[in-house]
């Protein structure tokens, strides 16, 4: 059997004829495996869908109970999906992501969904799969693209605390995975006092909590019993689309500061007006991404989900096999 | 190098003033001599560094990563420096440097040499602090700090008034030691070295209209206020200079004004392009600003000269003591000396009312005058702002109604705020040109209110941005004050305001009756 025949791209995402199900479809389907939770993945209205327990429980916070038909949580091992041995196995890039082992007739694929390989203690640690073609992401796949040591990010934050105490210092994080692991960075930077969170941010850090991720104290940025005095050299969180809105107005002299791999463009932090650019990620830099291709030398390498055509060409010039897979409805943007 | 990569990151997305002396203070203090020094001369661009070339930056890389994945990165990150920082990639166990050893290295390398040295530059620092290393070795430093901010930074690390700094800075030179010496309180201030120094400038305060009947118009001296830059012209012992307001040497731009210098001492004036005895606009004037050296062609055809003020030193004589009135006289007969196509007087109004005054600021004789100065006969020369015997009675200010079209976010203690406006004017076919832009002039109470507008009105975005409707119909119309007007080749109106601020809100007045741009045009200073 072909890779091809396998796994190949329709319109509504990466399909698999053998066992009639889609990994992370962009259009309601059938039956749907899902990555992990980010809402480019993770889409309401499917039929059946396959996803690990935190998955599930993520998709059913953001989309309601209701999301899809019926729902089945993936244990650890395999299962059969029509006849196709399916597993999921930890990708390191948010709570509950898992790349998706698709085994038939001694051919393995992994579909690694985002993934990351630096340490990260609000998820489990990326689990390398020996396979055949491996799928990867490729977010950040350009040389330019080198992750720092987040702690070192964290540093700069609270050193422009002690600079700037008269300012509000907010900090955009999306809901699910980045928030989470911002904070628990600050908490480990040794910064023990209330963070302050937009609304967003609050349901997923409970469930994180929940899940045995210590956080510390949270408090709703909108609590009606502070005033703006009491946000002066704070830390506050939300999603980054907040700060222009009226929900900015409430602090004093806001300083804004983004949480993303993005920051290590300066045209980047320009566009966005950002005073305080943290460079914290939750997907593989350039070294991560080519060293994780090298670790599992597989057959053939599929890109897809970013920068595609660098990553292809590394491969060339590495003498693998590598090809551009064209799906459509993943957010350059998301991070 | 690594705070000053540190500092270089922070300044370049760092737009308060406030916040830009914060962090150059702490770095002042937190880093030893001679690399803080050494790091504000970078800044300032007062920095003695071979610099590199980029054709030798592509060369170096091209040696090092594949050309497409290479022009993939530059496409993505769009600066050369910036791309080669980031993409740069090394084994070397990494190195901290001080700025000193990274000058020295750069400095004593041959020509030849320069290549490898580079590199291997940028092979052992670490990752984080190539960008600052290719920014220092390129001319690149674009961080918003001026000379004068810098100078202000030192003021605030170590507790002094800036006019002393200013007095000072002429006689000294990277990496600055015994200034920082004196600012940390163990050693004597350094002495003023050298000859044809600077002098603090003194300044005017705004004048209060109201307040004009308290004063006795014999106790003052009038004269035109006229739109050039402010300047010093030293002479001493046959070394001539000529500083900006602030101190900045601007010398090398204006050897023709330096020629006709023949004087001792120090005269206070307005730098103005004169073309057969008429004052030529600000717009002529910039054409010789902010440049090194100046070309034969750019001398003739925008001749420079000086209207005197004041004179502050004569000869050994240090004026600075004496009332203004005295002052005049002497510089008068100084004057006299002197070739009149450069250096002339600013003369004096005569007048016996308030009322008389009024008059003439309302009809001044040339278009290059933004007002009238009145200066207390009696006053000594003082530096920076003193209040009370110096005023500026400003001309009234131009004013449009034009139709507010952008609005860009804000920062600081206006985040979440729109604060920015780009406004408009009609053209002859009925379309709205944008003709400049304007973040003050409006309370905050009128802040909320545009917000509000921008926010119901919003119909695109554009990052930050948003375009706000404005039709004939709907929209707000914002009644602009100006100082003058210039053209501009790099606007679509071909015209450029300066220093508009927002007047007044019009929410009574609909978009169809604001002004056009021939109304605007016919406001041109030439
Ligand atoms: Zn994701
Ligand atoms: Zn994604």
């Amino acid at each position: 059997m072909t890779p091809d025949a396998l796994l190949h791209p329709r319109p509504e995402g990466l399909y698999c004829p053998a066992g009639d199900f889609y990994i992370d479809p962009v259009r309601p389907v059938a039956r749907a495996l899902i990555t992990h939770g980010h809402a480019d993945h993770a889409r309401a209205g499917h039929g059946k869908v396959l996803a690990t327990r935190q998955t599930l429980d993520i998709m059913a916070l953001r989309y309601g109970d209701g999301f899809c038909a019926s729902q089945q949580a993936a244990e650890a091992g395999s299962l059969d999906v029509n006849g196709v041995a399916v597993s999921f196995h930890p990708a390191g890039h948010v709570l509950g992501s898992a790349q998706i082992l698709v085994e038939h007739k001694g051919l393995r694929i992994v579909a690694a969904g985002d993934y990351k390989r630096g340490t990260d203690p609000t998820c489990a640690d990326f689990e390398p799969v020996p396979c055949d073609v491996f799928i990867t992401e490729a977010t950040f796949a350009l040389p330019v693209f080198r992750h720092p040591d987040p702690r070192s990010e964290i540093a700069k934050l609270l050193t422009s605390l002690d600079q700037f105490p008269d300012r509000a210092h907010l900090v955009g994080v999306y809901a699910l995975g980045k928030a989470q692991r911002v904070i628990r960075l600050i908490r480990d930077a040794g910064y023990d006092e209330p963070l302050f969170i937009h609304g967003a941010l609050e349901t997923l850090s409970r469930y994180y909590q929940s899940q045995g991720v210590d956080l510390g104290a949270l408090q709703l940025a909108t609590d009606s019993a502070l005033t703006k005095a009491d946000f002066a050299g704070k830390i506050i969180l939300g999603p980054p689309s907040a700060f222009g809105g009226t929900w900015a107005q409430r602090f004093p002299d806001p300083l804004i500061g983004f949480a993303s791999g993005w920051m290590q463009v300066r045209a980047r932090i320009r566009q966005r007006g950002v005073e305080l650019p943290l460079v914290i990620s939750d997907h593989c830099d350039w070294q991560e991404l080519t060293d994780t291709i090298t670790e599992l030398s597989p057959d053939e390498t599929w890109v897809t989900h970013g920068r595609e055509e660098a990553l292809v060409r590394w491969c060339e010039l590495q003498g693998r096999k590598a090809r551009p897979l064209n799906l459509v409805g993943y957010e350059d943007e998301a991070e | 190098m690594k705070h000053f990569a540190a500092l270089l990151d922070r300044l370049t997305v760092t737009p308060s003033r406030l916040g830009k002396l914060r962090l150059l203070r702490d770095y002042m203090t937190g880093v030893p001599d001679p690399d803080r020094g050494l790091a504000l001369a970078a800044i300032t661009r007062d920095l003695d560094l071979r610099t590199v070339k980029p054709a030798m930056l592509r060369t170096l890389v091209s040696e090092r990563v594949d050309g497409e994945l290479f022009r993939l990165s530059y496409d993505y990150v769009g600066d050369l420096a910036e791309t080669v920082s980031l993409i740069w990639n090394s084994d070397a166990e990494p190195i901290e440097r001080s700025i000193a050893e990274v000058v020295t290295l750069l400095n004593s390398a041959s020509r030849s040499d320069a290549p490898a040295v580079f590199a291997g530059l940028l092979d052992s620092l670490p990752a984080d602090q190539r960008y600052a290393l290719l920014k220092l070795a390129t001319g690149g430093l674009r961080v918003g700090v001026s000379a004068r901010l810098a100078k202000q930074a030192l003021a605030d690390f170590g507790d002094a008034d800036v006019a002393e700094i200013e007095e000072l800075w002429h006689g000294l030179s990277p990496p600055y030691t015994d200034l920082f010496a004196w600012l940390e309180g163990h050693a004597e201030k350094p002495a003023q070295a050298g000859l044809a120094r600077f002098r603090p400038v003194m300044l005017a305060t705004a004048l209060d209209e109201t307040a004009l009947s308290e004063l006795a118009p014999s106790d003052f001296i009038a004269e035109w206020k006229w739109d050039g830059i402010r300047v010093q012209a030293v002479s001493e012992e046959g070394v001539r200079r000529l500083y900006s307001r602030t101190g900045d040497d601007i010398s090398g731009a204006f050897p023709d004004l330096l020629e006709a210098l023949g004087f001792e001492g120090a005269i206070d004036g307005e730098l103005l392009v004169r073309k057969n005895g008429v004052t030529a606009p600000f717009s002529d004037l910039q054409k010789r600003l902010n440049r090194k050296t100046v070309s034969a062609r750019q001398m003739a055809a925008y001749p420079a000269g000086i209207r005197a003020y004041d004179l502050l030193q004569d000869a050994d004589e240090d004026l600075r003591s004496l009332p203004f009135e005295v002052r005049r006289d002497r510089l008068k007969s100084l004057i006299d000396t002197l070739d009149e196509d450069r250096v002339d007087l600013s003369r004096d109004i005569r007048f016996e009312t308030w009322d008389d005054l009024a008059q003439f600021r309302a009809a001044p004789p040339e278009r290059v005058i933004e007002g009238l100065m009145l200066k207390r006969k009696d006053s000594v020369y003082v530096p920076g702002r003193p209040k009370g015997p110096w005023f500026k009675w400003k001309r009234d200010p131009f004013t449009i109604d034009a139709v507010l079209i952008y609005a860009q976010r804000g920062h600081g203690k206006r985040s979440g705020f729109y604060s920015d406006y780009t406004f408009a004017v009609w053209t002859d076919d009925d379309v709205l040109v944008p003709v400049g832009k304007a973040y003050f002039g409006f309370t905050d109470a009128e802040l909320k209110e545009i917000d509000k507008f921008v926010r119901a009105n919003t119909i695109d975005r554009f990052g930050p941005v948003r375009a706000v409707r404005a039709e004939a119909g709907h929209g707000l119309v914002l009644e602009v004050a100006f100082e003058g007007l210039n053209r501009s080749t790099r606007h679509k109106s071909g015209v450029a305001m300066r220093f508009p601020r927002i007047a007044r809100l019009r929410w009574d007045k609909p978009p169809r009756e604001a002004d056009t741009l021939a109304t605007l045009s016919q406001l041109l200073d030439n």
